[in-house]
């Protein structure tokens, strides 16, 4: 194990929305996503027709993306998949909404917003990627670290 | 961090019992998420508190695997069972998970139904109404313009906010729970003036006047301006409580719309300017002949085989004009030996059916009159469902993706010959 700490490709700066610390790969979508009838709770998989993630699972990874859409019930969806240990390690995204909002909360994921960067351009899918909720802070790395 | 008053204060350390101070805890957590500065009082909300199925209650089998540890543990998402207490707002129950009489013939097993009966007996207990529709303002819930609701449910929100004037965010269902016996929600989104103007204009140039089309412009609102909010103008006519019921079921579900201006129609829009309320009037958008025809082939998309085995109705919950409207179109008829026919309502409009005769009519031609859900929220079709009828843009947009079959979008009248002759024959006028 290395002693000296790789630096991050890049440190970006938000808000919190959820507190906590987690790191994990990226997985990076342009589109929002729906929970009720989005998303398979059980595999924590997006499951909407035509979505570009469509069939891909978000379980234990850093979901990036612009927010929720959709149905009342996207916090249920979600806090299901939490339930069912299938829920994202933590969640940036740039689009507030009452859904997003309560479902990071009751995810209990470290979660941020309002950033000073664009994470839908500045992060891969693949990158590693460490979120202080805490601070706001989210540092990345083109691997892990 | 949001500011709280000496009240909420006291609610948070206790003062008002274990679960309002649980309640008041999460709902902190919610404000300080979306950035809200302070509450707003509250007294009518709208949510599925406590309701769960089988699995859920045994996730929490440490804690008694009961309504008392669901309601806890994740509508308060307490780290704590506590004690829950009648609830202090008005509180209804939302759509739920199957007919409490027709649970057999939507293919409910027994341990589904008991579950299903032992969640009703507590919500009932706890002084919560047992609405169970999706359109709690055509059972009892009616707010008023201005009211401070807290509701889930997309499309009695953008109904709530739109139609009648009453301010309310899409809530969850945690939202709510804890609201129902804190009787807070944050003062953020539609409870605020300046969230409710006017962001995108949409000019409707083809006639829009029935249920139909009414559902046909949502489902192109929706999908035009996402989840911001359009003033619209135009030749939109006849309006009605059903023809908005319909309008922003679509609208919600194309694009996520919780709030929508039609001038000279809904109360904050007499005119653009004041829809507008000085915001800048973003994108314009056209609904005319060539948009119609692309939203009508897009709803029936999912549409291959004509051969209809199913007609759902009633998405949202039918009302009793249309509950009269089906009954009237059907009498006399019968539901073809190869197809079926279910139409959805609140328990409160089924009484008035039943009083009415048409409960019995629909009956008599083969068909159903179900309350409390509908295909999507209960995944229940008929049995070897393949190919659907539906006069709901938004049940056309859901369910044939949820359970894998083909949807056919048309007029109430389409879909019950649909329904007697098995056979699918709408167009588009």
């Amino acid at each position: 194990m290395s002693t000296v700490l790789e630096q991050p490709r890049l440190v970006i700066h938000g808000r919190k929305v959820v507190g906590g610390i987690a790191e994990g790969e990226a997985l990076v979508t342009q589109e929002t996503i729906s929970g009720w009838g989005g998303i398979d709770s059980a595999t924590g998989t997006v499951i909407e027709s035509r979505h570009a993630l469509k069939g891909v699972s978000f379980a234990g990874k850093i979901l990036i993306f612009p927010g929720a859409k959709g149905s009342s019930g996207w916090s249920n969806a979600f806090h299901l998949a939490r339930l069912r240990g299938t829920a994202p390690r933590a969640m940036i995204f740039t689009v507030m909404t009452t859904k997003i909002a309560l479902g990071a909360v009751v995810m209990r994921i470290p979660t941020v917003t309002d950033c000073d960067v664009d994470p839908l351009d500045a992060v891969r899918t693949g990158d590693w990627v460490r979120v202080d909720g805490d601070n706001g802070t989210i540092s990345i790395w083109d691997r892990k670290p | 961090m949001v500011a709280l008053t000496a009240q909420e204060q006291a609610m948070l350390g206790g003062e008002s019992g274990a679960a309002v101070a649980k309640a008041m805890d999460l709902l902190v957590r919610y404000a300080d998420a979306l950035g809200a500065e302070r509450f707003v009082e509250t007294n009518n909300i709208a949510g599925v508190p406590g309701s769960s199925p089988q699995w859920v209650k045994d996730h929490y089998a440490a804690d008694g695997g009961d309504y008392r540890a669901v309601f806890s543990r994740y509508d308060l998402d307490s780290d704590e069972a506590v004690d829950v207490p009648r609830m202090n707002a008005f509180s209804c129950h939302l759509q739920g998970g199957m007919d409490p009489e027709l649970w057999r013939e939507q293919g409910m097993s027994e341990a589904a139904h008991a579950n299903f009966a032992s969640d009703s007996a507590e919500v009932e207990a706890h002084g919560i109404q047992l609405l169970k529709t999706c359109t709690p303002y055509l059972a009892g819930n009616m707010p008023v313009m201005g009211e401070h609701c807290a509701w889930m449910e997309s499309s009695a929100v953008v109904f709530a906010n739109s139609v009648v004037g009453a301010r309310t965010n899409c809530e969850g269902r945690e939202s709510t729970s804890a609201a129902m016996l804190a009787k807070r929600i944050p003062d953020w989104g539609f409870h605020r003036d300046d969230f409710r103007k006017g962001q995108h204009s949409l000019s409707v140039d083809v006639p829009v006047d029935s249920i139909f089309e009414w559902g046909m412009l949502g489902y192109f609102v929706g999908d035009a301006v996402q989840d911001t909010i359009p003033v619209i103008t135009g030749s939109v006519s006849d309006a009605n409580l059903i023809r908005h019921k319909h309008f922003g079921a679509a609208a919600a579900s194309s694009g996520g719309v919780e709030m929508y201006h039609m001038v000279g129609i809904t109360p904050e829009a007499p005119s653009v300017e004041a829809a507008f309320g000085g915001a800048p009037k973003g994108e314009r958008f056209v609904y005319d002949a060539a948009a119609r025809r692309r939203i009508y082939d897009s709803l029936n998309s999912v549409g291959n085989s004509t051969d209809v085995d199913y007609v759902m109705l009633g998405c949202p919950h039918a009302s009793i004009e249309q509950v009269a409207e089906i009954a009237a179109l059907i009498e006399g008829r019968k539901v073809h030996v190869n197809s079926a026919l279910w139409v959805f309502t609140s328990r409160a409009v089924k009484i008035a059916a039943d009083a009415n005769g048409y409960t019995r009519i629909l009956r008599d031609a083969g068909g159903y009159l179900m309350t409390d859900t509908c295909s999507a929220i209960s995944q229940a079709v008929p049995k070897g469902t393949k190919v659907a009828a539906l006069d709901s843009a938004k049940q056309v947009h859901y369910l044939p993706a949820m359970m894998g079959i083909e949807g056919w979008y048309g007029t109430t009248a389409e879909c019950i010959d649909a329904a007697c002759t098995s056979k699918w024959q709408g167009r588009l006028a």
